[in-house]
This record gives structure tokens, C-alpha cells and sequence, in this order.
């Protein structure tokens, strides 16, 4: 299949080429991370790069910006074999990048970020004046607009981003590289994005834009390459595929996008919060009087976009953070702050947590897999013989049943966590926190940075989870993700519920709509 | 993926620290050609020097024990990402509490008086490092600014007291009187004796060196198989981590450091009970700060603090003897072992990156 749409694209002639990669190959360590890939990308489209987490996409990026170099293979843009060792290189190939993880310096304005590293002379004042001139052009021109003399810690997420796309253009960038863009955006912003790459597209600019939402894929782009386990898979005219198709091209097999589930046999009121106000250290609102009730048997989904209040939300649950208001479980009124507050207790008690980010808070990446499945209960007396022994055998014997349960691979309890794929590392912590019957389970984006077979697997793990009579709490950004798995939905913005939902009574617009705080 | 350079742990632990000081070594030899010496005879000398006799094994095994106590206690600080670098003060209070407890309670016998001045010593470290440890807990002062600033207050009390209270009237030394000659402690060459093996007699090393040994387990225990250990552990790879575990940062920073703190401490009971039988003003004699340089090299593993504190053993021993015999200034010896320090620690990365790129090449062919 691939062979036929090389034999197709060969017609293509060279000078339409924005960006050729022939063979290009990377491996770290034994990890092949790109294996012999080849892609043609054609001068004034948008073109799509989709696959799972892992499957190269951001390794064959970081090699056509000249963060990495392959190992064997060659880059041709604009029709020249190119040499990128650094990414000053690629932008002076015209090539600019816009991250996942914006690299803006907070205290600095708006244009001061954008001249940054491209100042045209030891003083500011031309280049400023240079920079303000064009940022009013492409305004105009894209709906490209961020105030210039904002501060970009002042700026929204969204703003953010159009900032780093600035500072691409102002740098000459012919060809745009987009990594993830949409993970931190709303709906509406999300629009927004693509009105603007659809602009730029029309001046002929070349647009590579990396993701793994398919329907970002069918919105926007022209065409689209499909990468799984290194290897490049295919390449197709978007208006000739599907969305199901592509899914299939990314696994390799055939995939459910809904969740099987039956309906929820809610029982009593098993969890309760109200009036939950938290303000952070610098005195930033972060809740605003939020309550919710969760029963036995149900799994309530909190959507919104990321920042809303929902990482506090989890925090007070969860016993990590101080909050005004109460929180019950089971009817019984549980310390909100003192010496008997913290999540040692709040475990105790039967509230289990899957915190969002399991790098940072979830898993210890540096401790072997074993040690990782005792954390957070190495209290437990079968761990603790006594006082001053821990017992290790027991807690690696527990460990191989997690493991095997949980379908973890590989089954190397030995293997530190930071050697795990992201769905991995993700089963070890739900097998942590699931395995003790909890009642309430606290679950923080269980699938990011999943691939597609894992995101299956663990769904059905909390699917299952809910049957056998334990509240769920679902905080996702991932919209799919809560309206496949929520018995309820409840929208958070600016750290109050928007309102609440039932998910076969309300659709993605609708909560779009919430989650950017119009009712 | 991370661009960090990646070496298998053996090669980690052994080719690098090896390279390291082979570097050190290859220009402290240049500088001994460059002013005129023959830096073969200079390695003869020291390699004759620290391991040509007992007497000169006696004299690197006593400053190894030094060593080893106050690179343990900068190796069980660091566990938990906590710098001490305060080993120097607190081994000088430990030395007060050795002092206190040989002077003023009289001992039937010397290893009543060991078991008695080991935990004195402790205690009195300990307590040193509680105060940074505590601010670094509670308030969030810098734990390398405040133990470093109370190891200039931990030389003035200790100053203040010798002069002024352990002094004993009409001696001009700012030292404390001698112990008593009964709780002296059982030096090598008599411990060796009772198995038959003759050894100098003159050599300070003694049954301390047994103590530090054992430590070495006992952290090794503390690290690797106790609860405690494991939320030390925990705490110094992921702070965020260890809250969500419900690790308490407070507790286990103020744990530490008194662990940290004792362990410093006690290296007084070799030097102060051991050697000098008295206490005198400088009784550390920088093996606090070399302690730092050990804890590095030993990669903060109780084992590898045992061969580093050898190495600046050795250092210590052949240098001085070099310092002795030739005519190379006693400086020249502080800048070798400033050159292996370096080249140990702040160098470390310099070495790892071709390594790591040797392995690299080695592996992809």
C-alpha cells in the first residue's frame, strides 16, 4: 500500500516540494524511533503527521528543526539536499516551529519575546519598531491580533500560542511545524487556530501540523501521513479517507471509538462536597465555591479546559490542598485542613487518586516499578513487618500480580518507572489505586499520553471499576473521553461547574460552549 | 526523548570515576615535571608512603575513617537532594560532645565510654544540623546557605568554649585536658596483635575505623530497606510525588538532617577520642568538606563512600609524606587533591559525555 502511494507521489515534481525527507532513520539506544522514513510535503498545503504517542511523530520533527540528527537519511527543502545540525539551521531554511510546550518568557512583553534571539542589532529600539510594524500587518491579515506591549504571563493560553507563531513568521518562517497545538486550547480557540493556518496556507505558506485528533486531521488539512512504531504507514489525500480509517492505519488493527458500556445502576450518595473555595499563593481564586455529589456506581465526568480548576478540585479531594467548605463521605464530614488532613488519611478512608500528571506527581520515575506500586500505601502492614524493616519480596510479589493483571508490559518489575510507555507507566498507577476496592476513585486524564490500545484498556478498567459500586470522579480535557465514559457531566470554568449534563442529552458544542464560560 | 547521556551503571560507577582521577593525576604530573620533579618518583613516593608499611597503611586508614563518617553524612543528605555541607561544624560539636562525655563522667572501661561518646557525638551533630534543617523545613532557608554559615558559628562556640570553660586554668592551649588514660581506645596494631598480625604502633587508626564500617551498613540498611529509607528516597527523586504519597516534607527534611548531622558527628570519636584523647580547636581539619568530595565520588552509595574515602586517604597520607621527603611544597599536594576533587565532582560531566558517546558508537555498530 505505501509502495502504490510512493509510485502516486512520484508525479509530484520536486519544485512543489516544501519539505522531502528520504530514508530518514533514528534510533535511542535500541529504541528505533524512526525507521527508513520517508514524506513528501507540498509547498502551500496543510499537511497532517497523526499516530500514536510513541509513534516517532516528534522525533521526526525534532530532526527536521536540527534538534536531533538521524542516523542515516536525507532532507531536501524546498527541492535542496539540506544539512540541519541545529535549529538555527532550520530557521534559516525557513523552517519555524511552534511547540507543545510553549518556550516564551513570561515577564517579557509580547514583542520582546518575538525579537528575542533575532534582534537585528545590539539595540532593541529598530528592532522593536520592525517587529511592532509587522505584528500590525499579520493582525490584519490573520486574525493573528495579541496586544504587543502585554506581558505574555498575562496572556491566555491561546494568545500564548499565537505569539509563538508570531515569533515563527517574524523569523521568515516559510514552513510552520505545529506540535499538538490544540492540547491546551478550548473548542473556539481550537477554530480560531485553524481560521489562521487556513490564512496563512493561502499566502503559501506550508503547514505541517502534528496531532492525534483525527477530526482536527479531516478539518483542516489537505493531506495526511500516518506514523506507527517509527515507520511512516501511509499517505493520503484527506477528502479520501476517514477518520475510521486513519484510526485503523495508526493501531494496525481495528479499533472502537466508543466505549461498550451498560447503563449505571446508581446507588447511595457515596461522596459530597460543598462550597469548596481555594485561594493560591498568590491569591489567585481557584475555586469558587464548588460543590458535587457523586454516588456508588457512577462515574461523573469534569469537563473543561485545562486550568479551569479542576487540578484544584482533585488537590482537596484528594487531601493535597487546604480549602474552605466541606467534603463528606458516606455522610461523615472529613477534615478539611490540621493534623488528621493529608492524603494518608484520605486513603485510609477509601478515596483513591490518579493524579493528572503521573510524571510529576504519580510515579516516581527514577524508582524501579515494584517500589512505584507501594507508593502513596507503604504503610501497609503486610509491606511493614515491622518498623524497621520493609518487606521488598512482598511488595515485588504484589507487584508481578499488578502486573499481570493489569496487562503491563513489560512485566520487569525491576524496570524503572521512566523506562515505561506512557500507557504503562499509567496501568501501574491504576493498578496502585484500583486494586484496593476504593470507594471513591479520583481519576485525573487517565489516558494522556496513552496510545490507542491502552486508552481502550484502561477505559474498561474504570468501566468496571464503576459496576463493582465505587464513584468515580473523571477529570479529562479529552471531550471524547468524558462524553464516551460519564454517566454525568459536569462543566468547570474559572473554577466554578458551569452546569451539569447528561451525556446523551448534550452534545460537543453545547459543552464547548460551557467550558468557555458562556451558558 | 531525553538527550541525556546514557551509560550502563556499571561503567557509571566505575570507568567514570576512574578516568577522573587518572585525568587528575596525568596533570598533577605535569605540574610536578613543570617545576622540576620527577613525577614517577612522586607517585613512588606517595604509593610507598600511604601503602608501603603498616605505619603509612595506619595513617591513610585513620583519615579514611574520617572520611568515611562525613561522606555518609553528606551521601544521606543528598538522598533526599538536601546539600549538607555543614559536616565540617557538625563534626566540630560532636567533637564537644565526645569531650563533655569523656571528661566529665568517670568510665569503668573504654568501650562504655565508646557506645557512650558515639552517641554523645551524634546527639551533639545532630542537634547542629536540626537548627538548618528545621529552617530549611519550616521556613525555606537554603540548606547549603545555613549550614555553611553555621559551620563559622559552630568554630566560634567551640573557640569560646575551649578558652573559656574546658581550658584548664593556667594552660595557654585552647584544648581541653586529657581524657583519662583507662577510656583510651584500642588502637590497630592491638586489635591486629590479638590475631597475630604485627603493625605499627604508631599510627593514630583504631577501633573506630570498625565503627564507620559498620555505619556504612547501617545507612545502607536505612536506605535500601526500611520505610523511612524509602520515603527518603522518594522525597529526594520527586517532592511533588512524595506529598502525593502522603510523605511528609517537613518530617523527613528535619529526619535527615539529624541523621545527616550525627553521622558527621561521630567522626570525632575517632578523631577526638581516638587520636588527639583531647579536645582541641581544629579536631575536624577540613574532613567535613572532603566529605563532599567523597559522598561525589562514592555516588552517594554507602559502599562507594568506603573506596573514595581510600582514595583521599591515600591522598592525605602520601601527600604528606611527598610534602616530607622531596622538595615539592606542601601546596602542591593541596593542589593534587584540589585537581582530583575537581576533576571527581564538578568535572564529573567532562568524562560522562565521552563515555557515554564511546558506548554509544560501540553499541550501534
Amino acid at each position: 500500500m505505501a509502495l502504490t502511494d510512493t509510485a502516486m507521489r512520484q508525479e509530484t515534481a520536486a519544485s512543489d516540494l516544501a519539505i522531502e525527507l528520504r530514508g530518514i532513520s533514528k534510533a535511542f539506544g535500541s529504541v528505533q524511533a524512526n525507521k527508513d522514513i520517508s514524506i513528501r510535503v507540498k509547498r502551500g498545503t496543510i499537511h497532517g503527521i497523526v499516530g500514536e504517542n510513541g509513534a516517532g511523530k516528534s522525533t521526526l520533527m525534532s530532526i527536521l528543526f536540527g534538534f536531533y540528527s538521524a542516523d542515516a537519511g536525507e532532507i531536501y527543502v524546498n527541492g535542496k539536499l539540506t544539512e540541519i545540525p541545529d535549529s538555527l539551521s532550520a530557521i534559516k531554511s525557513g523552517i519555524g516551529m511552534v511547540f507543545q510546550h510553549f518556550k516564551l518568557v513570561d515577564n517579557f512583553t509580547v514583542l520582546e519575546n518575538v525579537i528575542l534571539g533575532a534582534e537585528d542589532s545590539g539595540l532593541l529600539r529598530p528592532s522593536l519598531a520592525r517587529a511592532r510594524g509587522l505584528l500590525k500587518d499579520l493582525a490584519r491579515e490573520f486574525e493573528l491580533n495579541v496586544n504587543p506591549d502585554a506581558k505574555v504571563e498575562d496572556l491566555s493560553v491561546g494568545h500564548q500560542q499565537r505569539v509563538e507563531i508570531l515569533k515563527a513568521l517574524y523569523r521568515e518562517a516559510d514552513i510552520l511545524i505545529l506540535d499538538e497545538p490544540t492540547g491546551v486550547l478550548t473548542p473556539s480557540e481550537a477554530d480560531h487556530l485553524f481560521r489562521i493556518l487556513k490564512g496563512l496556507k493561502e499566502q503559501g505558506k506550508t503547514i505541517i501540523l502534528i496531532t492525534h485528533k483525527l477530526r482536527e486531521i479531516m478539518d483542516v488539512t489537505d493531506e495526511v501521513s500516518v506514523m506507527r512504531r517509527g515507520e511512516m504507514v501511509a499517505t493520503r489525500v484527506t477528502a479520501e479517507t476517514n477518520p475510521t480509517e486513519l484510526a485503523e492505519l495508526m493501531v494496525g488493527r481495528k479499533v472502537l471509538l466508543r466505549v461498550e458500556k451498560t447503563p449505571a445502576k446508581p446507588g447511595a450518595e457515596v461522596l459530597r462536597a460543598e462550597g469548596l473555595r481555594v485561594v493560591d499563593s498568590h491569591g489567585v481564586e481557584r475555586l469558587r465555591g464548588v460543590s458535587l455529589d457523586i454516588r456508588a456506581g457512577e462515574i461523573l465526568g469534569i469537563a473543561g479546559v485545562a486550568g479551569n480548576g479542576q487540578s484544584e478540585l482533585l488537590e482537596v479531594l484528594a487531601g493535597l490542598r487546604e480549602a474552605e467548605g466541606q467534603v463528606w463521605l458516606r455522610g461523615e464530614a472529613l477534615p478539611m485542613s490540621g493534623a488528621k488532613f493529608g492524603p494518608l488519611s484520605r486513603r485510609k478512608q477509601g478515596i483513591a487518586h490518579v493524579p493528572e500528571d503521573r510524571h510529576r506527581r504519580g510515579l516516581v520515575l527514577n524508582f524501579h516499578a515494584w517500589e512505584n506500586t507501594a507508593f502513596g500505601y507503604h504503610h501497609d502492614a503486610r509491606f511493614n513487618p515491622s518498623p524497621w524493616r520493609m518487606d521488598n519480596d512482598a511488595i515485588r510479589e504484589d507487584t508481578r500480580g499488578k502486573m499481570e493483571r493489569f496487562d503491563v508490559r513489560p512485566p520487569d518489575c525491576w524496570l524503572k518507572a521512566s523506562g515505561f510507555s506512557g500507557g504503562n507507566q499509567q496501568k501501574i498507577v491504576l493498578a496502585r489505586e484500583m486494586e484496593r476496592n476504593p470507594e471513591v476513585l479520583l481519576v485525573g486524564q487517565p489516558t494522556r499520553g496513552g496510545d490507542i490500545g491502552a486508552i481502550e484498556f484502561i477505559h474498561q478498567q474504570l468501566i468496571n471499576l464503576r459496576d463493582q459500586g465505587t464513584a468515580v470522579l473523571l477529570v479529562s480535557v479529552e471531550l471524547d473521553e468524558i462524553l464516551a465514559l460519564s454517566d454525568r457531566i459536569a462543566v468547570m470554568f474559572d473554577g466554578r461547574i458551569m452546569g451539569e449534563r447528561m451525556p446523551d442529552e448534550t452534545n460537543a458544542q453545547e459543552l464547548g460552549l460551557l467550558m468557555a464560560g458562556m451558558e | 526523548m531525553s538527550t541525556k547521556a546514557r551509560i550502563p551503571h556499571w561503567a557509571d560507577v566505575t570507568l567514570v570515576p576512574l578516568v577522573s582521577i587518572a585525568l587528575a593525576f596525568v596533570i598533577s604530573a605535569v605540574l610536578i615535571w613543570a617545576i622540576g620533579e620527577s613525577p614517577w618518583d612522586a607517585v613512588k613516593m606517595m604509593v610507598e608512603g600511604a601503602f608501603g608499611s603498616s605505619y603509612g597503611w595506619g595513617y591513610t586508614l585513620y583519615y579514611a575513617t574520617n572520611f568515611i563518617f562525613t561522606g555518609l553524612a553528606v551521601s544521606v543528605a543528598f538522598q533526599a537532594r538536601l546539600f549538607n555541607i555543614g559536616g565540617e561544624g557538625q563534626a566540630a560539636l560532636g567533637g564537644l560532645g565526645v569531650a563533655l562525655v569523656c571528661l566529665y563522667i568517670p568510665w569503668p572501661h573504654w568501650s562504655v565510654a565508646l557506645v557512650a561518646a558515639s552517641i554523645g557525638a551524634a546527639v551533639f551533630g545532630a542537634a547542629w544540623a536540626f537548627i538548618p534543617g528545621y529552617l530549611q523545613a519550616k521556613r525555606g532557608s537554603h540548606i547549603v546557605i545555613t549550614t555553611i554559615m553555621f559551620n563559622f558559628i559552630a568554630a566560634s562556640v567551640l573557640g569560646y568554649i575551649l578558652v573559656n570553660i574546658l581550658r584548664p586554668t593556667g594552660s595557654m592551649d585552647p584544648a581541653s585536658p586529657r581524657f583519662a588514660p583507662e577510656i583510651a581506645l584500642p588502637k590497630l596494631h592491638e586489635m591486629l596483635a590479638l590475631v597475630g598480625i604485627p603493625f605499627s604502633r604508631v599510627p593514630p587508626v583504631n577501633i573506630s575505623l570498625l565503627i564507620a564500617v559498620g555505619m556504612c551498613f547501617v545507612v545502607w540498611y536505612l536506605l535500601w530497606r526500611t520505610r523511612l529509607g524509602y520515603q527518603i528516597r522518594a522525597f529526594g527523586e520527586s517532592e511533588p510525588a512524595a506529598e502525593y504519597a502522603g510523605i511528609s516534607p517537613v518530617r523527613i527534611t528535619i529526619y535527615v538532617m539529624l541523621i545527616s548531622g550525627g553521622l558527621a558527628g561521630m567522626m570525632a570519636v575517632n578523631s577526638v577520642m581516638g587520636e588527639q584523647q583531647r579536645l582541641v580547636l581544629n579536631a575536624v581539619e577540613g574532613a567535613g568538606f572532603i566529605g563532599i568530595a567523597v559522598a561525589l565520588m562514592g555516588r552517594n552509595h554507602p559502599f562507594g563512600v568506603v573506596l573514595a574515602a581510600l582514595l583521599f586517604g591515600f591522598l592525605y597520607q602520601g601527600g604528606a609524606e611527598l610534602a616530607l621527603w622531596t622538595a615539592i611544597p606542601r601546596e602542591l599536594i593541596v593542589v593534587i587533591q584540589a585537581l582530583v576533587i575537581l576533576f571527581t565532582g564538578a568535572l564529573d560531566n567532562m568524562v560522562r559525555i565521552p563515555i557515554a558517546r564511546a558506548f554509544a558508537a560501540v553499541r550501534a555498530r
